[in-house]
């Protein structure tokens, strides 16, 4: 395994340490239980919006810390849930009298942990919302299935319900709101390759060189199929019509289209997929009014893709381009 | 026939050093299903409850011992483990809080608590190919033998045995729960490892309780 860390067992701490030491105009970092907070936190009577996740899909959760976005993110160890202790203190810490939202990504370990926690701070009187993103399609959401995972809608949530809590709106407003952008968004990802967890030190799956995955999550876990490798335009498609097909998007619709990277696949290729993109939903009479391509919800090294569509009104739009200003997402009014 | 709080101590040490030994295996069952950290994170949790019960060496109180792994393992394993793990040694000690002492009876209530509150929060069920599939047979296969008359070593055998069959037989079921959900029918023909930790834990159990012959 090649990787730019020390020892693996002290991969988190160091990252949090270097955190902590890039951006302290932004950012505090708590340790033990581990959370990064926004450096003027709490901001009084504004909603604070809490969420968390394992390590390893950075910039998601603690590069969305600061104005405009996330109040505290909790991170787990590489790609495993944080504790509900973590959940607990930024809670507490980001409290500012106007109660506090849990965006929490559909996972078994996520759900649960924040269950925990909100169950824990029952007692110490602060409101608590959690709204759960569940927009992948890759996934069948049935009885027989944990639901689907929640993936690069979760940025994007965390977005626009950040803009939304900075103009004081109340805490039943922003957790509709999140509901509303989860309920407006759909994603699905491919893969390349899997990744290496530094704890394991090996990739979590194996493809072959001509092969894919296609319908993974972000934990480098394996997906719904296999496949051989195909050109960036098919696997558009093969991405980009579950998606369209579930919502679903109609001709005249205005979206936000997210292409990402999941960690390692260069810009590059995401221009070029997001080329492909374009057109495929010109040809569908499907207008991109604001787009997002780059790095945002990765799985540590993995070469690959996801695509995102978000359905656009004003409120959401004016809501996305409003200031933001973290180490992950950052522009002026 | 009874199991001493030392008994119990005993019995969280050497599940501890065989999560540490079979970190490996845990880990690449879960790396087939899953994404490859439920070794990793159970040892991590183990270490840190080893940790904390050395430090409780000469304390009475199973229910508070239980209850204490409970609360370590939530706030150091994560996931969906640390969460499931967690209230299941929580529930046990609810239940036998204030004991010296467990009679077969105590651990059988321990248990049923136990493996309610994994049902509670993670709403497994049998087949859904969790640890439920191990902790569920084992619980009943101790009722059953204990209320057929079977010495407390014969139940303990009998639990972890029923355990190891469920484990076993997570190996052909589609997940219905958890990461390996996502995979759909890929995830069969492989052994769950929420329920080989589970079958491990119980094993342990029936090992370190059962050896000697106290009836």
């Amino acid at each position: 395994m090649k990787k730019l860390i020390n020892k693996p067992e002290d991969v988190v701490t160091e990252e949090l340490q270097g955190i902590a030491a890039a951006h302290p105009d932004l950012v505090k970092v708590h340790f033990n239980p581990h959370f990064i907070v926004r450096a003027d936190a709490p901001v009084e009577g504004k909603v604070g919006i809490v969420s968390g996740g394992g390590s390893g899909h950075e910039p998601m959760h603690g590069g969305f810390v600061g104005p405009g976005m996330l109040d505290a993110a909790c991170p787990g160890e590489v790609f495993t849930s944080p504790t509900p202790d973590q959940m607990l203190d930024a809670t507490k810490a980001v409290n500012g009298g106007a109660g506090v939202l849990h965006i929490v990504k559909n996972y078994t370990g996520d759900v649960m942990n924040f269950e925990m926690a909100a169950e824990l701070g029952g007692g110490e009187g602060i409101e608590v919302e959690a709204v759960v993103i569940d927009d992948d399609v890759a996934v069948q959401d049935s009885l027989y299935t944990a639901g689907r995972r929640g993936v690069g809608t979760t940025v994007l949530a965390e977005k626009i319900c950040g803009a939304a809590a900075e103009e004081k709106r109340p805490l039943s407003e922003v957790a509709e709101l999140c509901r509303k952008v989860n309920a407006n968004g759909r994603s699905m990802g491919m893969a390349l390759t899997s990744c290496i967890v530094p704890a394991a030190g090996k990739p979590t799956f194996d493809l072959g060189d001509d092969e894919m995955e296609i319908g993974i999550g972000i934990h480098g876990e394996p997906g719904r199929e296999r496949m051989k490798l195909a050109p960036a335009s098919e696997i558009v498609d093969r991405l980009t019509t579950p998606i369209l097909e579930d919502l679903p998007f109609e001709e005249g619709d205005e979206v936000l289209a997210f292409v990402n990277s999941m960690g390692g696949t260069p810009l590059l290729e995401l221009y070029v997929v997001y080329n492909d993109l374009q057109r495929l939903l010109e040809e569908r009479g499907i207008k991109i009014t604001r787009n997002l391509i780059g790095p945002y919800i990765t799985s540590l090294e993995m070469a690959g893709c996801s695509i995102t569509l978000l359905k656009l009104d004003d409120e959401l739009t004016r809501l996305w381009d409003a200031p933001v200003k973290t180490a992950g997402l950052r522009w002026a009014a | 026939m009874s199991v001493t709080y030392d008994d119990v101590l005993r019995w969280i040490r050497t599940f501890a050093a065989e999560v540490e030994s079979k970190k490996e295996y845990l880990t690449q069952l879960d790396a087939a299903i899953g994404d490859g950290d439920h070794g990793i994170n159970m040892q991590r949790g183990m270490s840190a409850v080893v940790a904390k019960v050395d430090s409780q060496a000469g304390e009475h109180d199973i229910g508070a011992l239980l209850k204490t792994v409970g609360m370590t393992l939530v706030s150091t394993v994560g996931g969906a483990g640390g969460p499931l793990y967690g209230t299941l040694f929580m529930q046990m000690g609810t239940v036998v809080s204030g004991k010296g002492e467990l009679s077969p009876d105590d651990w059988a209530a321990a248990l049923d608590a136990g493996v309610a509150g994994v049902e509670a929060r993670g709403k497994a069920e049998p087949g859904d190919k969790t640890m439920i599939d191990a902790l569920v047979p084992a619980r009943d296969a101790l009722r059953s033998t204990l209320g057929g008359g079977a010495t407390f070593a014969d139940a303990l055998r009998e639990s972890a045995a029923a355990a190891e069959r469920g484990m076993q037989g997570t190996v052909p079921l589609v997940a219905r729960k958890g990461r390996a959900s996502y995979l759909g029918e890929r995830s069969a023909g492989h052994q769950d490892p929420g329920a080989t930790s589970s079958h491990l834990l119980l094993e342990t159990a029936a090992a370190t309780w059962g050896d000697s012959e106290k009836g």
